[in-house]
């Protein structure tokens, strides 16, 4: 927009022409982590356009990127539709099932909202867990085929940061308009906006809708990379893992969610590695965390360096 | 304008407004008073919607606003403050004002448009004419309770509103702070023609200011009038003095 940005945003695109150019020499597992990286951090950034911003204890939230991504598995297995239904389909069929949880869920308020959300979320994976014949159940669905532009690990690669660098764009544009502060504004004082007029409810179900959106691309996102679905991405225990990186992260800042995915996807594969109880050392650093960086990582970095770069007006919002 | 006719609402056993009556006229600066526990605050709930009356009629303009929600109530030009200070304590001063008036403009479901050049104008405007535009870029939280409490009204006067209710927009201030505002609130009610409801607890101020001031005691409205009606009626010296 200015130049100041200009200024403030190198870093990013140091790293985002480090990441273009990577692929080709580094060995094809660190390929496949970093885009594992893109993918829940796509997720995590999802998640925080409704916990970090909206206020509300989506406690679920996998279960969506889960659907999407059986969605998009079903479609390429059982149909002869193109890859580019599948693909606008399975993102829109989890920000309908997000609608249809989230009517439910605004009626209720803070934790409340919380406990009807996982036990919602949980049904649908009790339906596709016990759903053998046309979800696979416990095996899933494996081997899902791609078409010739997707079927390297390189490809894929780019295929997946295209796409997550677009979807990150346009969660910061609605950050920044003025739905996005008015949802601020509602995860500071729902009782306020409901004063200044305000729709509290069909703010944060629209809210809802778009988090549940972005989760479901995701979900589509990891197919491509993967080519395989199973009953744990929509499983509770990873809808934890997603909050969990928001939290580390820095739930109050643009791009927090994504280094705590990058973080959790590093711990697990490298520390993974050595010991079996990698959860332990997460658990750790999260006490850690809480004591002496309550506003996460990315939190702590932009206090320290970012004041110099965004004005007194950005804080908060970034 | 305004009208309350009989409005009662209790919590469980406790009739916390029983037969309340309330006139505004369009640009007047009503006044409600009363003891502790009068059911003021309730009433000001009851009128914007926070709360909905058990019985009684409230009509805004002719329309009955009894039974539609707060945020339809503001859309129809009932904009308020609260007793306890009710801001947005991450964002900025200006952030805060100009939800408000984001909102005011129908503007809040704007997905893909920059927020910061939107309402800048209304917003500094407002801030100015409270006196908070050299605050305007720190963080709400952070302000002195006596600035919290003016953005209160700043927030308030985001919406625009035909009707301003004020509850208790003096509440945990100094006596000379509680002078300057009720002057700011006088002054905001001759330049912008605003018509204002207000509680307040500071008598002197109550009486130098309102052109009519309804007095509660136990949820009931015992009178309502002018200043100097006000004052000699026996029943409103035996609600605040007690009986004999």
């Amino acid at each position: 927009m200015r130049m100041m940005n200009w200024r403030s945003h190198w870093p990013l695109m140091a790293i985002f022409i480090v990441l273009l150019i990577l692929p080709p020499i580094i060995p094809r597992f660190y390929t496949y982590i970093i885009a594992l990286m893109f993918v829940t951090g796509l997720l995590a950034m999802s998640l925080n356009i409704v916990v970090g911003h909206g206020g509300l204890f989506q406690f679920h939230h996998a279960a969506f990127y889960g659907a999407s991504a059986y969605t998009f598995a079903l479609i390429l297995t059982k149909t002869s539709l193109p890859l580019w239904i599948g693909f606008i389909a399975a993102p829109i069929v989890a920000a309908v099932i997000g609608l249809v949880i989230g009517l439910f869920c605004v009626r209720l308020t803070r934790l409340y909202f919380g406990m009807l959300q996982i036990s919602l979320g949980s049904l649908i994976w009790v339906i596709v867990f016990r759903w053998y014949d046309f979800t696979g159940g416990d095996d899933g669905i494996h081997g899902i085929p791609m078409p010739p532009f997707l079927s390297s690990l390189t490809s894929s690669y780019y295929f997946i940061f295209i796409v997550m660098a677009i979807c990150l764009a346009v969660i910061y544009l609605i950050f920044k308009s003025p739905f996005g502060t008015t949802l601020l504004a509602i995860r500071d004082n729902p009782q306020r906006c409901e004063a200044v007029g305000i729709n509290v409810r069909r703010h944060q179900l629209a809210a809802i809708v778009i988090a549940t959106f972005f989760a479901g691309m995701a979900g589509v996102l990891f197919v491509v990379l993967e080519r395989s679905v199973f009953p744990d991405l929509l499983f509770w225990v990873l809808s934890l893992e997603i909050f969990i990186m928001c939290l580390l992260g820095g739930w109050f800042t643009f791009l927090g969610p994504f280094l705590g995915a990058a973080i959790i996807v590093s711990l697990r594969t490298f520390v993974g590695v050595y010991t079996e109880y990698w959860t332990l050392i997460l658990g750790i650093i999260l006490i850690l965390l809480i004591f002496f960086l309550p506003e996460g990582v990315m939190g702590f970095l932009l206090e320290k360096f970012g004041s110099q770069v965004l004005k007194p007006g950005e804080r908060g919002i970034e | 304008m305004l009208k309350v006719e009989g409005v009662e609402k209790s919590f469980g056993e406790f009739m916390a407004v029983n037969g309340a009556h309330l006139t505004v006229g369009k640009g007047e600066l009503v006044a409600v008073i009363g003891p502790n526990g009068a059911g003021k605050t309730t009433l000001f709930n009851l009128i914007t919607g926070q709360l909905k009356p058990d019985r009684g009629r409230i009509a805004f303009r002719g329309e009955e606003i009894a039974s539609i929600p707060p945020y339809e109530i503001c859309k129809r030009g009932i904009a308020r403050s609260f007793q306890i200070v009710n801001i947005f304590p991450r964002l900025t001063v200006f952030g805060n004002v100009q939800v408000a008036v984001i909102s005011q403009q129908r503007k809040s479901n704007t997905l893909f448009h920059p927020a910061q050049g939107m309402a800048v104008e209304e917003t500094n405007r407002i801030l100015e004419s409270l006196g908070l535009i050299d605050k305007a870029w720190n963080t709400a939280g952070s302000l002195s309770h006596g600035d919290q409490r003016i953005l209160e009204i700043a927030i308030a006067l985001g919406n625009d509103p035909k009707l301003l209710v004020l509850d208790e927009p003096t509440a945990g201030m100094s006596p000379e702070e509680t002078s300057a505002t009720m002057g700011l609130i006088k002054g905001l009610a001759e330049e912008r023609g605003l018509t204002i409801l207000f509680c307040e607890h500071d008598m002197d101020v109550v009486f130098s200011i309102a052109r009519s001031i309804m007095v509660m005691h136990q949820g009931r409205t015992l009178i309502q009038g002018k200043p100097q009606q006000v004052r000699e009626n026996e029943e409103v010296m035996r609600a605040y003095l007690g009986e004999e």
